[in-house]
């Protein structure tokens, strides 16, 4: 039986206000709450919100058949709680039918999985102690920002437990392969890899609307035909797509919404069944391995990392941040350790781009970096000002690891030298 | 083509854009230019096209022996073509002052009585449309716009303006109605309006009640610099900001003043340098003074030729506040050699430029922030120089060429 795997990307990056370089130093909250609680308000109503009614809406229809996973990054996870609490208690509503998934990723959507793997375990967990604290079950399946993967940030992967990975469908990693199978990580057969159908996802979200593609309008029944018509080895299509995509890339009057719920209906007919990440690696086996030498994602032409790390602003910008971050690791501070994750967002490095600043509201790229800068220069002073920056990273380590177990070691310390008195006593008495 | 300046005497943008924008059409190989000018001096490039001095076209009729002729104007223009060109006088212009050989004495500047000599040039140009065979009539700015539009009366054939500035960029908007008079009737009598920018264009059609149909933009290019290369930074251990240009009111100085104000309030390290003279710059060393920051922003005066260059390669900043300005080449100079560039969005090359800063005029901190972050953060440098030298490289003449010969054709109908 065939199956399609539907899964849903939600992520906001905490807008940064105008900041300047006369700020450094005086001010230190680097946010534009405005426009962030506006765009995430924006998206809640148009999108969240009546693409959740929809969904509670096809599972209930299907007796629970249409299953669907979501991911939502912890940045956004925050936004929703603090401006669009209805979103969440919608989610837990979804949660409660059994139908759905969450999937878990870095907690501030972060490149960590390139730069910092010890930051990207961390932010991992974080992420999965958030869901759980939220929806009461622990995700099992990881999806990296932006689909990021190699064999290397998969042994990361692998090595924290994680069985399945989403990855991107780039072409000059599959070659002829079809994504419509389970794959596994190059050498480490228990990690499964599930590959997003390209083709299907953008005809979704990039091309329903346009009356130039030529397949439009597109049907629910024609977009099923499709699936249906596939050869029948291949079992699972993998449609993954931003949530916005429906209501706001989308537009509802262009019938997106009624699109989707004719979905199911035309599926059951052709024997086409709908399963989570979780599952379909637990049920299928791998049908071969894929080499990943370089990071690739689901951004761009190149499926690679140039929208985030591809000129010279970028890797500035990247390079000064994680340069820090075994320093800022040690610090306790909780304002200081939010602005950290907040500022590893990766937005923030896609509006440097020349070429994919999709989305930026910089007038250009120049802008974007020195904005950027400017907050991370007041954020590296706040980082310098915790500990010493004379003093190595190791040493201080040490440090702080001595001040930590003074306690406990002067307690058994102390033991001691209380049980060698004794014996002192009892072998001056003999 | 009737122009004001042309390399290497001039005064302003206007001689630069003209030797560029020839020479680019003189590459196609059906085209063939003539270029009045005022007064030429002799030395300009005529390897290209043929220049012709008004002062050296009589518009009286004066009896002179052929070897007078050839000792007075020889150096510049055939006899022969003198006593051809003196048979195109029809009118009698015996009331305007005339040497022995009935030629105008044009100054070639921008002098007192530059209606007076506006108005001569007109006199010239019905000479030439009498005697010489031409195609089309392309006038560069208003200076020169009475002269094509009596020549097109006169010869019938199609006029061309370029508009490389209009009186509302000059004066802030205190448009002086003699000019805006002389203007708008080039304007309205043109079969085609060239401006140098989009923010040109804007104002012939606004301000000058023009259909848009009729006004087209081909935005400037720059002459490559052969020996880019060549200019190189001295080492130095502060970094220099650089403004240059003239200091008036339609270059925005003073935001320049308070930037660099602003910037030197948090940090040092940077020097800041306005290059070039003008009416507002005793108020511009005063309001320095008054900032205090004296110690660290300088004025070098006019610099002409190599010396321009040589500022903008030694700068680690380029900046142009222009609070109006049609086009504004020096930004594209300043990025052939290397120099990052901040631009008003008030100038016309904001829209062609992609690898340079744009900020408002006003918006001084936007400014001092965009300084700040060429001067702090490397990337931020190297990107800018890199890539900014690579875009500018791109913009060539001869695409501007080819444009205005499409217009060409287009009033010729083609």
């Amino acid at each position: 039986m065939k199956n399609i795997c539907f899964y849903f990307q939600i992520h906001q990056p905490l807008r940064l206000k105008k900041y300047r370089f006369f700020q450094i130093g005086q001010d230190h909250y680097y946010y534009d709450d405005f426009h962030t609680e506006e765009k995430i308000r924006v998206l809640a109503e148009q999108s969240y919100l009546p693409a959740n009614r929809i969904i509670a809406d096809m599972i209930r229809s299907s007796n629970g058949k249409f299953k669907c996973a979501f991911s939502i990054s912890g940045v956004a996870l925050e936004q929703l709680e603090q401006y669009a609490p209805d979103v969440i208690d919608s989610f837990r509503e979804l949660m409660k039918t059994g139908s759905i998934e969450f999937l878990t990723e870095p907690y501030g959507h972060s490149l960590a999985s390139v730069f910092d793997a010890d930051e990207f375990e961390m932010q991992v967990n974080m992420h999965a102690d958030k869901i759980e604290n939220l929806f009461g079950k622990r995700p099992t399946t990881l999806r990296n920002t932006e689909l990021i993967y190699s064999d290397e940030i998969g042994e990361t992967i692998a090595k924290m437990g994680f069985k399945t990975v989403l990855i991107e469908e780039a072409k000059h990693v599959m070659g002829w392969k079809s994504p419509n199978f389970v794959y596994s990580h190059a050498y480490l057969n228990k990690l499964k890899l599930l590959v997003r159908n390209n083709k299907l996802s953008e005809d979704i979200f990039m091309r329903f609307s346009s009356p130039s593609w030529e397949d439009y309008p597109l049907t629910a029944e024609k977009f099923i035909g499709w699936i249906a018509s596939a050869p029948s080895e291949e079992k699972i299509f993998n449609i993954w797509m931003g949530y916005e995509s429906l209501g706001v890339v989308q537009r509802p009057e262009s019938g997106i919404f009624d699109f989707m719920k004719a979905i199911p209906y035309h599926a059951m007919e052709h024997q086409i069944g709908f399963a989570l990440p979780g599952e379909i690696a637990k049920k299928n086996e791998a049908t071969g391995s894929l080499l990943v030498t370089f990071p690739t994602s689901w951004w761009g032409h190149e499926k690679d990392l140039s929208p985030w790390n591809g000129n010279d602003l970028q890797y500035e910008a990247l390079e000064k941040l994680y340069n820090i971050s075994v320093r800022v690791r040690m610090c306790n501070d909780k304002p200081l350790l939010r602005d950290w994750l907040m500022l590893q967002t990766s937005d923030h490095f896609r509006y440097m781009s020349h070429k994919e600043a999709y989305g930026s509201h910089y007038e250009s790229p120049y802008e974007a970096f020195v904005n950027y800068m400017n907050v991370l220069a007041d954020f590296l002073d706040r980082v310098h000002a915790q500990y010493p920056s004379s003093i190595e990273n190791e040493e201080l380590n040490e440090l702080l690891k001595t001040i930590t177990h003074q306690e406990k070691e002067i307690a058994t310390l102390e033991g001691e030298v209380k049980k060698l008195k004794a014996r002192k006593i009892k072998t001056s008495d003999k | 083509m009737f122009g004001w300046e042309f390399p290497p005497h001039i005064l302003g943008g206007l001689g630069t854009a003209s030797y560029g924008l020839t020479r680019g059409m003189a590459e196609q190989e059906d085209l063939e230019l003539t270029f009045v000018i005022p007064k030429p001096h002799g030395d300009e490039d005529q390897s290209f096209l043929k220049i012709m001095g008004a002062c050296h076209i009589p518009v009286v009729w004066k009896e002179n022996s052929w070897e007078h002729v050839n000792h007075r104007i020889g150096q510049f223009m055939h006899p022969d073509e003198y006593f051809w060109l003196r048979n195109g006088i029809k009118y009698d212009y015996t009331r305007i002052y005339t040497d022995e050989l009935g030629c105008i004495n044009f100054s070639g500047r921008y002098p007192d009585n530059l209606i007076e000599e506006i108005s001569n040039y007109e006199a010239v140009a019905s000479v030439l449309a009498h005697q010489v065979q031409f195609d089309i009539i392309h006038s560069h700015d208003w200076l020169t716009y009475p002269a094509g539009v009596f020549a097109k009366h006169i010869s019938g054939k199609p006029l061309v303006i370029h508009v490389h500035a209009t009186d509302f960029d000059r004066s802030r908007g205190k448009v002086n109605p003699t000019v805006y008079s002389i203007e708008k009737r080039g304007m309205d009598v043109a079969d085609h309006i060239i401006t140098v920018s989009d923010l040109t264009r804007r104002t012939v059609i606004e301000k000058y009640h023009q259909d848009s149909r009729k006004v087209t933009t081909v935005h400037n290019a720059v002459e490559p610099l052969p020996d880019a290369d060549a200019f190189t930074k001295s080492n130095r251990k502060d970094k220099v900001v650089t403004f240059l240009g003239r200091i008036t009111m339609q270059k925005g100085p003073e935001y320049f003043v308070e930037a660099a104000h602003r910037v030197l309030q948090k940090t040092d390290g940077v020097r800041f340098v306005m290059a070039g003279s003008g009416d507002m710059m005793n108020d511009m060393i005063e309001l320095v003074a008054k900032r205090g920051i004296a110690d660290r922003f300088h004025f070098t005066g006019f610099l002409k030729g190599r010396q321009v260059h040589e500022m903008l390669a030694e700068s680690d900043v380029y900046i142009m506040p222009s609070v109006s300005e049609p086009f504004g080449i020096s930004p594209l100079e300043a990025m052939q050699v290397g120099t990052p560039t901040i631009i008003s969005k008030q100038s016309g090359c904001a829209e062609i430029l992609t690898h340079a800063i744009k900020t408002d005029y006003w918006d001084i901190d936007a400014m001092s922030d965009a300084i700040y972050g060429i001067v702090k953060y490397p990337a931020m440098y190297n990107s800018l120089r890199n890539l900014g030298k690579e875009e500018v490289n791109n913009i060539k003449w001869y695409d501007a060429g080819l444009k205005v010969r499409a217009i060409y054709d287009g009033v010729l109908g083609h």
